[in-house]
């Protein structure tokens, strides 16, 4: 092999188009997802995560462009399940089996040795359940089921579509940290979620899709400064209210903008913190507080999709937002709102499931069952 | 506002939810937390009188839930998302609802607009995906524009912008003066969310407390200075009695000093301050550290939340084993077993 | 407490939005009619081969519900599936959670579901009885003549009944595929091979289909069948006694049982 490791765990996405008859699920979509780091797959509901993730596991045959493992295409891989792992959907067990039995007859399909099944099971906790039904298994009992699946093979590639759900604090802490240290060994670990303050946590690198295309492929750190603006917290002494006035005039003189938060602190945008303490300084203002602050993933995230080209119509969800005769429904805005520029908005719009013609270019189907892959009981 | 009483749920010889008595109160968003296991479902329906209490009881406004003619008027509840007929349309599943509770047809639109369901109301809801289903549950919740609101992990399936949605809904139904029951996993989540905390562990209640005072109960808080003059700004933490820690970056790490005193400080010495912030733990370490200081959890030998892998919770009795360090030494005993 | 007009308003809501209501009930109905004419039809063109006893006991009447032993099982089937999918979907959950009066909630549902079933069961005697007599040509009967009217009438509530014992044991069973699991071989298969073994025969007329099938007889012992103990009104009232302990079985388990 003249592959070196690093090459052989990386997925790499050339032009990546998927259409099911008039609707592009995925369009021209490049990436590549590095080893030793957990990259993040981000993107709305409908914006073509799961039939990216499908086309990379070879369930999805893309239109054009290809998708590939260490250089091949899933299918091509020799013994995938030793070097590619997956958690995509948990209920994708036979219920009839137990936990056991499912992983033995998963091991044996690629010569994975019985032993390696009970070292999975109690990898994720399942020893207990091991010989019980997974039909009797919650949620969160799936999921581990799932990842102890997925993690087998021992392989070197992961990827997991929304590997929390379901799953308790400990749990999701649990997941986390495995997902880090899988990372830390070198492996390549890519993880799609809808829980922004949990992928914060997770990733260092982000891949973001809207409408089947590529919006944003950086590290988390430069995503959201990029996507949006840091700011510093300033609160002076309590009960001097001109010691505020008089730094919030300095401070929106040397160029800054100023808001007032809830509890009276200053919010600070356009100046670094060092200046914001020679203002106070200058204008005699003792502080209390200056805190250094970092939009969150999430704020950062609504930013860059609502920037994506009319995903949203929001339009006509206000409209229905205003018929509501439930006083607190119409769009209240808050001192600061926490995206600033939507306040409190309306749900996502039907259209990124269904209907709206917008998504519906997006959706996989415009029909409601958008995405066969999405974590869906039975029921 | 709902009222527990001294609730317990036995199951056979198992101890569910143990005399638990606790108020969730109207105008904040209350969060209810507990690992896996912990009562929190049965707690829930047994506040809608789907399970019958062994003992104790709950209230609702003062009186019990049978006892509410049109109860959906009273309190509104997302418990299973999936709680509805596949085979029947959205539009068709709140209506029937809506009729047993002489709520006007009209509010079923209304709703379904508010969760953003309009376009697939006339669709059978068992092709909804796990999101829409949800979104249909919270319909459900409104549908009576009760003054009572309960959600069991109301962003499950919801993506980004589902769950900012959902947040900023709860909050605002609590603004309005509407008592709002949230349980979650998420603990990130639950931080932006709620203003007061019920913790449960092993059908026990293990906290009653508000967010801001959970945190500050059960995880270190400190403060972190910045100066241009560091040597200057130690020296003055060391005679105010401070001992402060140098960390990466330059900045020190103060315990047990308020912003306001260490800002009083300087200004009084004249020392710059470059930055000058309160760090709190997060709610997912407090809630660690909290379940792990319980004493039932100590019966299992478990979670420490320092350690980098806790193990995972207990299914049902069984205790967890240290599976999470297992893993690390087994990575590589894996390999070599393949 | 909640308005039991609202309650029946909102069962009538939920049974008419699924479309098992539909094709259950237009099973039971074609399937009894067209087997009724096609065995009507058999009888006709093969009277002359019975045997002179068969000839003489010969009841038109019930030769034009022999289509019902099947019909009946769609009736089975709507009835399961009323009670059924609650649990199986969760909804009942929901619809308890709206409706907190347990006994009041049932008692909308079955009698909503009950009314329904009772109309097509009506609907279905009538039509396999005028259907059934046009094609037995001269071996028919009339509507006018003694005790056939009673015989029609009977069929109906005896359809209305097999769907209101179904929904009762679906009750107490909590589940549409134990309750198809039992009831199906039940009325299909155990009940009538046990009435033809001679022992289990004097067991098996108790069951609530052989009892309340009587009322459908108006020649007493048709087709050289066993002499019962009761009466047609008699054996409809023992089919009521099953339904009867069935629905208060029913409601003692919704009643206790976390939902």
């Amino acid at each position: 092999m003249t592959r070196s490791r690093w090459g052989w765990r990386m997925i790499e996405a050339v032009g990546l188009t998927k259409r099911y008859g008039a609707k592009t699920a995925v369009y021209n979509l490049s990436f590549q997802v590095r080893p030793g780091t957990v990259t993040g797959f981000l993107g709305p509901n409908g914006a073509g995560k799961s039939t990216t993730m499908r086309m990379i596991l070879g369930l999805d045959t893309p239109t054009e462009g290809k998708v590939t493992i260490g250089g091949l295409p899933f299918r091509q891989t020799p013994n995938a399940p030793r070097q590619v792992g997956a958690l995509l959907d948990a209920k994708a067990v036979h219920g009839g089996r137990s936990a056991r039995n499912h992983l033995l007859s998963l091991a044996q399909l690629s010569g994975i040795p019985a032993r390696r099944v009970d070292e999975v099971l109690g990898v994720v906790g399942l020893q207990d359940v091991a010989r019980k039904r997974s039909k009797g298994f919650s949620l969160g009992m799936g999921q581990r089921l799932g990842i102890a699946a997925a993690l087998l093979g021992d392989p070197q590639v992961l990827l997991f579509d929304e590997p929390v759900n379901g799953l308790d604090p400990e749990g999701i802490l649990w997941v986390r940290n495995l997902m880090k240290r899988l990372a830390s060994e070198g492996r390549t670990v890519f993880v799609s979620s809808h829980l922004m303050s949990e992928m914060a946590l997770t990733a260092d690198h982000l891949i973001v899709i809207g409408r089947g295309q590529l919006l944003a492929d950086m590290s988390v750190t430069d995503f959201i400064s990029t996507n949006s603006a840091d700011f510093a917290r300033v609160r002076t002494p309590d009960g001097e209210p001109q010691s505020r006035e008089k730094l919030s005039a300095a401070l929106s003189g040397a160029g800054a903008q100023v808001l007032t938060e809830p509890d009276g602190a200053l919010r600070v945008t356009g100046l670094p913190l060092p200046r914001i303490s020679d203002l106070a300084h200058g204008s005699d203002v003792r502080l209390w507080e200056l805190s250094p602050h970092r939009a969150s993933l999430e704020e950062a995230y609504m930013r860059m999709t609502q920037g994506a080209v009319d995903y949203r119509s929001t339009v006509d969800q206000k409209a229905g937002l205003t018929q509501q005769p439930q006083p607190g429904f119409g769009a209240p805005r808050q001192q600061i709102p926490e995206v600033p520029q939507q306040g409190f908005y309306a749900p996502p719009p039907p259209g990124s499931y269904a209907g709206a013609p917008a998504a519906a270019q997006a959706a996989p189907t415009a029909a409601a069952p958008a995405d066969p892959t999405k974590p869906e009981d039975p029921r | 506002m709902i009222e527990l009483e001294g609730l317990s749920k036995r199951f056979g010889a198992k101890v569910a939810v143990d005399r638990l008595s606790f108020q969730v109160r109207p105008g904040v968003v209350t969060g209810f937390l507990g690992p896996n296991g912990a009562g929190k479902s049965t707690t829930m329906r047994m506040m809608l009188d789907l399970d019958n209490p062994t003992s104790g009881s709950v209230r609702i406004d003062g009186r019990h839930y049978r006892e509410l003619a049109e109860p959906l008027k009273y309190i509104g509840a997302l418990l299973d998302a999936k709680a509805m007929h596949g085979g029947r349309s959205a539009y068709n599943n709140l209506l029937c609802l809506a009729q047993a509770n002489r709520i006007p047809a009209s509010r079923v639109s209304e709703v379904l607009d508010i969760v953003g369901l309009t376009a697939v109301a006339r669709k059978k809801s068992k092709g909804f995906s796990l999101g829409m289903g949800q979104r249909l549950g919270i319909a459900s919740a409104l549908l009576g524009d009760p003054e009572i609101l309960m959600f069991d992990e109301p962003v499950n399936g919801l993506d980004p912008e589902g769950i900012h949605w959902i947040r900023n809904l709860m909050k605002q139904l609590a603004a309005e003066g509407r008592t709002i029951f949230v349980s979650s996993h998420l603990m990130s989540e639950m931080a932006l969310t709620a203003d007061h905390l019920i913790v449960i562990g092993q059908g026990r209640l293990l906290a009653d407390t508000t967010m801001a005072a959970f945190i500050q109960e059960n995880s270190r808080s400190y403060a972190r200075v910045r100066s241009p003059q560091p040597e200057r700004l130690r020296d003055l933490l060391h005679t105010a009695g401070f001992t402060p820690v140098e960390v990466a970056g330059g900045a020190l790490e103060v315990d047990g000093a308020s912003t306001e005193r260490l800002g009083e400080l300087a200004a009084e010495h004249g020392v710059v301050l470059h930055e000058l912030s309160a760090q709190r733990a997060s709610l997912e370490e407090a809630f660690m550290q909290m379940t792990a200081g319980s004493v039932e959890y100590h019966a299992h030998g478990t979670s420490d939340p320092g350690r980098s892998a806790p193990p995972g919770p207990r299914w049902g009795e069984g205790p967890p084993a240290d599976t999470g360090p297992r893993w690390g030494a087994g990575g590589g005993s894996g390999t070599e077993g393949i | 407490m909640a308005s039991l007009p609202a309650v029946l308003q909102s069962e009538w809501t939920k049974i008419r939005t699924v479309s098992s209501t539909i094709w259950t009930l237009a099973a039971a109905f074609l399937v009894t009619v067209a087997v009724s004419a096609a065995l009507c039809a058999l009888f006709r063109s093969t009277f002359d081969d019975l045997s002179p006893a068969q000839r003489l006991t010969f009841d038109p009447t019930l030769a034009s519900f022999s289509g019902m032993t099947l019909g009946q099982l769609a009736m089975v089937v709507f009835g399961v599936l009323v009670v059924g999918t609650e649990y199986s979907s969760g909804m009942i959950r929901t619809s308890l959670a709206a409706v907190p009066q347990r006994g009041t909630f049932l008692f909308g549902k079955l009698a909503v579901a009950t009314v329904l079933a009772l109309a097509v069961g009506m609907a279905t005697s009538f039509a396999a009885f005028f259907l059934g007599q046009a094609l037995l040509g001269e071996h028919r009967t009339t509507i006018g003549a003694e005790n056939v009217l009673r015989a029609v009438v009977g069929g109906g509530l005896y359809m209305g009944l097999i769907a209101l014992f179904s929904m009762a044991v679906a009750t107490m069973l909590r589940s549409s595929m134990l309750s198809l699991g039992i009831l199906m071989p039940f009325f299909f298969l155990v009940s009538q091979i046990l009435a033809a073994v001679p022992k289990a025969k004097t067991v098996a007329r108790y069951f609530p289909d052989q009892a309340g099938a009587r009322i459908m007889q108006v020649v007493p012992d048709a087709l050289g069948g066993t002499k019962v103990p009761y009466g047609p009104w008699e054996g409809l009232g023992i089919m009521l006694i099953w339904v009867l302990v069935a629905l208060a079985g029913g409601y003692a388990v919704l009643k206790r049982r976390d939902a």
